[in-house]
């Protein structure tokens, strides 16, 4: 089983994190796998933590009465899948699903924000990291309701 | 034969007509008489359709190779006749029109193609050349989004492109069901996922402004410098040749001295909600 400490300062989310807010991390911490097809979230579940993408594909999906599910988006290897961990109460907004067998680091919420209350530091570096993915999320969504490609250019 | 009226268009037949997508084709063309004129890739013509009106509509293929080929989504009373010409149907032409896409400039360093929608169509024309002329470049990698899959164009070729060593493919979309295997999300989050060196990389866009302006801001995060970031832009271009004014864009007219600006030049313009 490869180190957690070693496999988290590898990911391009936590990329040149302070290595002893990496020890921190790495408590909360392990390695995951599963298989393509496999619901990873569901929904309406409790959102017990975030994983980090380090091999596969996972899609991000609504589903809707009589009709096929929607795609939100889709995450990628270098990608972190999960923020619903972050806020009250702490559920997840959406389906996940494994598009391909996926490995990844799994990172256990409650055991973060419990860390998180007693090292301001390591809050502080989460609020770092994690605000930004939001406000790239957000403007990411923005768009795709602007519909754009329904204009022609020349 | 040219008309010394440059107004005038010259008479070109359909000889050629491919599908794209359910409101998407693509024209190949032939001059009735005479040569088809020499353009570069990032250039546009106006196209005539007969009794309705002309548009501008840049080129989506190589000059010398073929038809002059044009790709044309029926949006509009004018794009909608264009789509339903036939083979052996004539149109008129006038072109070609404007700047092209600075490709010898590009020569040396990464060539990133950022299309959105219809977009791709104007950088197919810059591909093509490129990979033609493969080692001229370093790495190449196309990012391409579109609203959903039934929406993506060139569908053939692009798995052609897509299965090449010394190309990166990434398309995206906005929508899909689970049916669809590919990605899922807008265009300028592709680019953190692109493998280029920014220092040294140039970068050709086309799509809606709003998504030319998102990937752009995403370029200049990734480091692109602004003088080597390159948008085609959309105006209501009429005369083509910067007398009716209609495409004026501040000290410039899109018409002549675009489509096709680095984004130093025009990135304040861009802000400027009265342009």
């Amino acid at each position: 089983m490869p180190d957690p400490k070693a496999a988290l300062a590898g990911h391009p989310f936590f990329s040149g994190i302070d290595p002893s807010i990496g020890e921190t991390l790495a408590e909360c911490a392990h390695e995951v796998s599963f298989p393509a097809g496999r619901f990873l979230a569901r929904e309406g579940e409790p959102a017990s933590g975030f994983l980090l993408l380090e091999c596969g594909t996972v899609a991000l999906e609504l589903h809707r009465p009589g009709r096929m599910p929607i795609v939100l988006e889709t995450l990628h290897e270098g990608e972190l899948v999960g923020t619903s961990w972050v806020i009250p109460p702490y559920r997840w907004s959406c389906d996940v699903r494994a598009l391909d067998p996926i490995r990844a680091i799994a990172v256990d919420a409650r055991c973060l924000r419990g860390k998180s209350e007693f090292d301001p530091k390591l809050g502080y570096e989460l609020l770092k990291r994690f605000l930004p993915l939001f406000v790239q999320r957000l403007e990411a969504v923005r768009l795709q309701l602007l519909d754009v490609y329904g204009e022609t250019p020349t | 034969m040219r008309s010394p009226d440059p107004f005038v268009p010259s008479l070109f037949r359909v000889d050629r007509v491919w599908r794209e997508s359910a409101d998407t084709v693509t024209l190949g063309l032939l001059p009735i008489q005479g040569e088809i004129p020499a353009f570069r890739s990032g250039q546009f013509f106006m196209l005539y359709a007969f009794g309705i009106g002309e548009i501008p509509v840049s080129v989506s293929g190589l000059w010398g190779q073929g038809p002059l080929l044009h790709t044309v989504r029926a949006v509009g009373p004018v794009s909608q006749a264009l789509c339903r010409l036939r083979p052996g149907d004539t149109l008129g032409v006038r072109g070609p029109y404007g700047s092209p896409w600075p490709l010898p400039q590009a020569e040396g360093g990464d060539l990133l193609l950022i299309a959105g929608g219809l977009g791709l169509a104007p950088l197919r024309s810059a591909l093509l050349p490129a990979l033609a002329e493969r080692e001229r470049y370093g790495r190449i990698a196309l990012l391409y989004g579109a609203r959903s899959p039934a929406d993506l164009l060139f569908g053939e070729e692009r798995g052609d492109w897509s299965s090449r060593g010394d190309l990166q493919v990434e398309v995206t979309v906005d929508h899909a069901s689970p049916a669809w295997r590919g990605s899922v999300g807008v265009v300028p989050a592709r680019i953190s996922h692109t493998r280029f060196a920014p220092e040294r990389a140039h970068a050709f866009v086309c799509g809606p402004e709003v998504m030319m302006r998102y990937s752009a801001a995403a370029l200049l995060g990734a480091g692109v410098p602004p003088a080597r970031i390159f948008l085609s832009l959309e105006r209501n271009m009429k005369c083509a040749f910067a007398v009716c004014g209609r495409c004026q864009f501040g000290p410039t007219f899109v018409c002549r001295d675009g489509p096709v600006f680095s984004y130093d030049r025009i990135a304040r313009l861009l802000s400027i909600r009265e342009l």
